[in-house]
């Protein structure tokens, strides 16, 4: 209290207390981000932690499951094996991705433009949508073959309902101000459509693919356990029949390696899209 | 004197629902002179953003007979002879202060503005935004953002301006300075105003005239032509004339509710 005081009398010492105010918050603002960077960390030790012991302690049998080091020793040895089996995971994960979005959005937009589109054709897509993924995955399976076509089938089915359902939302809930002022200026139907609508449809258009992102790939690795002799989902099913927990284990985690990947990507990409709002600091 | 800018006869807006006929306004008069500022003043649901609105060719009436410049408000609206400021400012968030205000050129069939038509800076200038053309909305402050609206109804200089409570949602302070810079903005721009607002003191500081309007079903309730110099500033509200306005315009709300 003595301090504050001293420094509104003295103006020079009032310029040091700032410098030190200053000085105090950038400190106590980089301990607050280290802590940010450092505790998820912490988090995932104490997890790999808990696991080592566990299996050391029960003694659990490697065919039940794989302490962390046999897992790291199984990824660095069968590395190639296994790079070679995400690069067909991730090529239908990414196919289906993009056309089970692309197909999304241009449905959303025929929605909008065609309200009775909307209205006899949303009830069949809830329709398809409530059936589960693992009794769809046979069906396409029976239709397209057996090669890369019905697990991009499938990834794209997954991601279609959340990207269309949004996208609908976003280009329907525009500012009713906005859409005056488009009358005001005489605006044509398609210049409120790609003025206006499909700018307001992009930040919910984001939130789809981020979910997107990581049910393209669960939708592609549930085509491979239908059928398939190559891919992520293949070697999942192939390490459990043969108790190879640790391959198991190394597979899931280059699998979901892959899906955070995917994720962050379309986080990166709607980062430099979606320049018009507050971004939170992370 | 030359033709009204605004002229309504006999207006009349129902709105239906499932339940009972909404008569917004009721066989409502009134005319606007050209170079004119013209305020709509009444207690909200009194169908004052409604009339405008018809004006501005948004609302078609239920009955009588809109005539803005000479022609139909839909004439008027695709020949770009009126600019709309809205209540919240309507900006588009994803662009620009300078790209909302050439929002009017992009749209409508419009690609290049008049010969000697002031270009989007100069209005942003004109509003008092110079050096922040190139901000989002979301870094303007809510007086900024209605000053970019502004700049926007200006561009390709409309003859009438039609406002509706522009800055009902600012504070008192940025308000004033707002009303003080459209008196000047009006005088500079020689557009016709209409300006809708339930505020007294704004209504009496803006304009030459003030039309007040009932509520419920929305009438014209009293005309009121305000006899105040054209040079004003915002201390004129101190005045003994501006008072005695004020008050009869109070004690017409008053009768009408």
């Amino acid at each position: 209290m003595s301090a504050v005081a001293d420094s509104a009398i003295v103006p020079a010492s009032r310029e040091a207390g700032l410098k030190a105010a200053e000085a105090a918050f950038r400190a106590t603002e980089r301990r607050a981000r280290l802590r940010r960077r450092l505790l998820p960390a912490v988090g995932i030790a104490v997890l790999i932690g808990v696991w080592a012991g566990l299996v050391y302690v029960l003694k659990v049998p490697p065919f039940v499951a794989p302490s962390p080091q046999l897992v790291v020793v199984t990824l660095a040895a069968k590395f190639d094996i296994l790079m070679a089996n995400l690069l067909p995971t991730a090529i239908e994960a990414i196919c289906g991705f993009l056309l089970g979005n692309l197909t999304a959005i241009v449905i959303a937009a025929a929605f909008v433009h065609k309200k009775s589109l909307e209205q006899a054709f949303f009830p069949v897509v809830v329709l398809i949508n409530s059936i589960p993924v693992v009794a769809k995955a046979p069906i396409l399976v029976l239709l397209l073959g057996n090669g890369m076509e019905p697990k991009i089938a499938i990834a794209a089915l997954v991601c279609f309902f959340p990207t269309l359902v949004n996208m609908v939302r976003g280009l329907e809930s525009v500012n009713p101000q906005s859409l005056e002022l488009m009358k005001v200026l005489s605006a044509s139907k398609a210049e409120i459509f790609f003025k206006l609508r499909l700018f307001n449809a992009v930040p919910y258009l984001f939130s789809a693919l981020k979910i997107a992102a990581s049910t393209a790939v669960i939708g592609a690795i549930v085509g491979e356990w239908i059928g398939s002799t190559v891919g992520i989902g293949a070697l999942i099913i192939q390490s459990t029949y043969n108790f190879d927990s640790a391959m198991l284990y190394a597979t899931v985690i280059v699998g979901s390696a892959f899906s955070v990947t995917f994720f962050l990507t379309i986080t990166l990409i709607e980062r430099l899209v979606v320049r018009w709002q507050p971004l939170t600091t992370t | 004197m030359t033709a009204p800018a605004v002229e309504c006869r006999d207006i009349s807006v129902r709105f239906m629902s499932e339940r009972r006929v909404v008569t917004a306004l009721e066989d409502v008069s009134f005319s606007v002179p050209a170079g004119g500022f013209v305020s709509l003043l009444g207690p909200s649901g009194c169908g004052k953003s409604t009339l405008l609105r018809v004006v501005a060719d948004l609302i078609a009436p239920s009955g009588g007979k809109a005539s803005v410049l000479g022609a139909t408000p839909a004439e008027a609206r695709k020949a770009r002879a009126l600019g709309f400021v809205f209540q919240d400012a309507a900006l588009l968030p994803w662009r620009t202060a300078l790209e909302n205000v050439e929002l009017p050129l992009e749209v409508g069939g419009r690609r290049a503005l008049a010969a000697g038509a002031a270009t989007p800076r100069e209005l942003l200038a004109l509003v008092g935004l110079a050096g922040w053309e190139n901000s989002f909305p979301h870094e303007l402050s809510g007086g900024m953002r209605q000053r970019v609206s502004i700049a926007r109804a200006l561009l390709g200089g409309p003859r009438l301006l039609l406002m509706d409570e522009p800055f009902g949602a600012l504070d008192e302070i940025t308000r004033d300075r707002l009303n003080a810079e459209l008196r000047r903005i009006w005088a500079e721009t020689g557009t016709t105003i209409l300006f809708v607002t339930h505020s007294v003191y704004e209504a009496v500081f803006l304009a030459e005239q003030v039309l007040v309007l009932s509520a419920n079903p929305g009438r014209v309730a009293a005309l009121e032509t305000i006899e105040l110099p054209r040079d004003r500033d915002l201390s004129i509200r101190d005045t003994a004339d501006f008072v005695a306005i004020t008050a009869r315009l109070r004690a017409h709300l008053g009768s009408v509710h």
